[in-house]
């Protein structure tokens, strides 16, 4: 290989830094939505190496569904501190309470949905005009057709059939008042492309992520932690087991996988040889219909 | 391991997402639950056989109408390199997409089937190739089986391809018979086709030279951002960061500021935050300079003696991609790299026919999917290098100034 050259790593690397950088310079008020889950904690590493030796231009946005992962949260305070952004909360129990909207039931009641409501309250509040998420278009069917810049309309919806043309890498993010865009930095990572990513620049991750004993109900195949907000039914077993995360989203609609791996590279070993994906193995709200994503970012939802 | 871009071209029913499809399962690039998601999806098939297309179709409408609305991208990789697909839809109104798709490729799939040859969609797809320089070229002769593996088959189709690339100027042209539906000549070497000595499509995919592609000779870099932290210990720092178009640039090297003209030199490099020595294409950068210069996003920084066009009137292959058509003498903004200025599209000379390459003469507005050379003005410089001697610094959009849609790909002349 040339002196010349970059690994794909590196390549990937070059690409989100040069969006991070179309952001700061075509928006406003940008926003970086986090989620104290590795592909925003990816983005954050991101926006430090595009903007040093300054600082990240533009706050961490945490939309809080009250159904996160302890550890998550305190990833998340730890996080803002060290690389000194501001960090604005905004939790879905307010949206619940101002805007009486009904609390999903069930046993798994998850308030994923709910999120778009306080988002989109968010955005308006601050008026920010680019919110930049860590979507990636491997994810998911709906996902693959995204842009890198998303325009949304004041509602927030997304139109598949009215995207932008995004061509070379030249991104246009010119908008009307009241419509925003979202940003997707990492668009063409893959899952093993962030772990890899991760374990080549040394970032801590929130503990979750690796090798635990946890309290679990098994559900239609998938481990579900024990948690004040899962409502166990007759018939479910609390077994203690050793598990780790592979996403982090709520306590309600993300479930464990067993594992062994306390470090990085067992849980990168352990990615490798799986033969499930990502979300079919760890989300249960995606199995709700084939395309419950999709309706669900027509409706404002990253 | 590198990252390998390409782009698959073919027409409805060329068994375009059967090759994708069959691409990711043979190399063992699909999950058990999407497999089952897709034998739950094919379940009502007579045959009883996975239909792989499926793989690749996305949104529940592109389901109900049985076709592709927009480019998907899609990922797999081998332990040799990582691949990213442009999936772009076959249909003739979508020229639009497969432009989009075909930006970032360094390679382009064309799909032919065997029994059809090569058609008008072929030459379609190869002159989009073409014009937009991508460098590597397969033509994939697809549907073997269903002419019995012929080998005059594929002959006949090379001869007549071989035709169309002299024509469009396509070097690196590399012919495979395959089978996407029953994975002849995909991952594997087909037992079908005994007669072909070359290498099935993946090992291709996975070895073909693409580094060389980046062009390291004319420095080229265009500022984005400036950093100020303004910060007491950083207090006088000023660092435009950008991307190294291309090139290569050295600390102490003697940059000319474009448009301005104004000369200096570069007192430090950074990659995030870290002093180099030198950066190279296309790495994204900060660059700061000797001396106190007022630069702002959008100008270049080019070594003094290795210097780039300056104008502001450019020729230029626009490909309109907006269903509103080009009015001549309306304006738009034109965005180049990071530098967006006003523009007009003064003059349309004349119309390009995507099936003949023909020069027609231009009746009435120019439309969507339609390819014109045309003379646009600036409100202020552009600093910019023929597409065909430097793509990435000959590429801009057109942007509506009421919609703010992207309506048009342009190729510097």
């Amino acid at each position: 290989m040339s002196q010349y050259q970059l690994n794909y790593l590196e390549q990937l690397e070059n690409e989100s830094i040069h969006i991070f950088r179309e952001v700061a310079a075509q928006f406003e008020k940008p926003a970086l939505l986090f989620s104290g889950g590795k592909d925003s904690i990816t983005l954050v590493q991101l926006a430090k190496k595009a903007f040093a030796p300054g600082k990240i231009p533009f706050p961490l946005v945490h939309i809080d569904t009250g159904h996160n992962f302890p550890e998550a949260l305190e990833y998340r305070d730890w996080l803002a501190k060290e690389v000194g952004a501001t960090l604005i909360v905004r939790k879905v129990e307010d949206t619940i309470k101002q805007r009486k909207l009904t609390e999903p039931k069930g046993k798994f009641p998850s308030r994923n949905w709910l999120q778009t409501y306080t988002l989109l309250d968010t955005i308006e509040e601050f008026e920010f005009d680019a919110c930049i998420g860590g979507g990636r278009r491997d994810e998911e069917k709906a996902r693959a057709k995204e842009r890198i810049f998303s325009v949304r309309d004041e509602f927030g919806q997304w139109n598949p059939k009215l995207q932008r043309p995004e061509l070379w890498n030249t991104y246009n993010g010119r908008i009307q008042k009241g419509e925003n865009v979202r940003v997707f930095p990492i668009s063409n990572w893959t899952e093993l492309d962030i772990w890899n990513y991760i374990r080549s620049e040394q970032i801590p991750l929130p503990s979750i992520y690796f090798a635990h004993e946890r309290d679990v109900i098994e559900h239609e195949g998938q481990l579900v932690a024990m948690s004040e907000y899962v409502q166990p039914t007759a018939g479910d077993v609390i077994v203690k087991k050793k598990v780790r995360y592979r996403t982090v989203g709520d306590m309600t609609c993300t479930a464990a996988v067993e594992s062994t791996a306390e470090t990085l590279d067992e849980v990168i070993n352990e990615i490798i040889s799986t033969r499930i994906s990502e979300r079919g193995e760890t989300r249960i709200d995606d199995k709700v219909t084939e395309a419950a994503m999709e309706d669900r970012k027509k409706n404002g939802y990253f | 391991m590198d990252l390998l871009r390409f782009i698959t071209a073919g027409s409805v029913d060329d068994g375009k997402s059967t090759l994708i499809g069959r691409l990711l399962y043979d190399s063992k690039n699909i999950l058990i639950d999407q497999l089952e998601a897709l034998e739950r999806s094919t379940k009502n098939r007579e045959d009883g056989t996975v239909d792989l297309a499926l793989l690749t179709d996305g949104l529940r409408a592109e389901r109900e109408q049985g076709i592709t609305i927009d480019v998907a991208y899609r990922y797999f990789s081998t332990p040799k390199r990582k691949f990213i697909i442009a999936d772009a839809p076959g249909h003739v109104q979508y020229t639009r997409n497969m432009i989009t798709g075909a930006s970032n490729a360094n390679l382009i799939i064309i799909l032919v089937d065997a029994r059809l040859g090569v058609i008008e969609q072929t030459r379609r797809h190869s002159i989009i190739a073409s014009l937009l320089k991508i460098r590597h070229v397969v033509v994939a002769i697809n549907k073997m089986d269903l002419v019995e593996y012929s080998q005059d088959v594929y002959n006949n189709i090379i001869i007549d391809y071989t035709d169309v690339a002299k024509q469009l100027g396509l070097e690196n042209v590399t012919y495979i018979p395959i089978s996407a539906l029953n994975g002849d000549n995909i991952v594997d070497k087909s037992e079908n086709i005994t007669w072909y000595d070359g290498k099935p499509l993946l090992d291709f995919l996975e070895e073909v030279e693409v580094s060389s592609d980046v062009n390291l000779k004319d420095p080229r870099f265009q500022v984005q951002f400036v950093i100020r932290p303004q910060t007491e210990d950083l207090h006088d720092y000023r660092g435009y960061a950008g991307k190294v178009v291309s090139g290569i640039y050295k600390k102490g090297d003697k940059v000319t500021v474009l448009p301005s003209g104004i000369e200096t030199s570069i007192s430090a490099l950074e990659i995030a935050g870290k002093e180099v020595d030198e950066v190279f294409a296309p790495q994204s950068v900060t660059i700061q300079l000797a001396d106190d210069i007022d630069i702002s996003r959008g100008d270049s920084i080019v070594k003094s003696d290795n210097l780039p066009q300056v104008s502001n009137e450019l020729e230029v292959l626009l490909c309109w991609m907006d269903e509103k058509p080009l009015i001549p003498g309306n304006k738009y903004y034109l965005q180049h790299n990071s530098r967006l200025v006003r523009s007009v599209v003064k003059q349309v000379e004349y119309k390009i026919d995507v099936n003949t390459l023909q020069h027609l003469p231009l009746e009435g507005n120019v439309k969507l999917n339609e390819v014109v050379k045309a003379t646009i003005k600036t409100a202020s410089p552009i600093v910019y290098d023929p597409y065909d001697k430097l793509s990435v610094n000959g590429s801009a959009v057109l942007i509506d100034e009421t919609s703010n849609s992207t309506v048009a790909a342009v190729l510097i002349k």
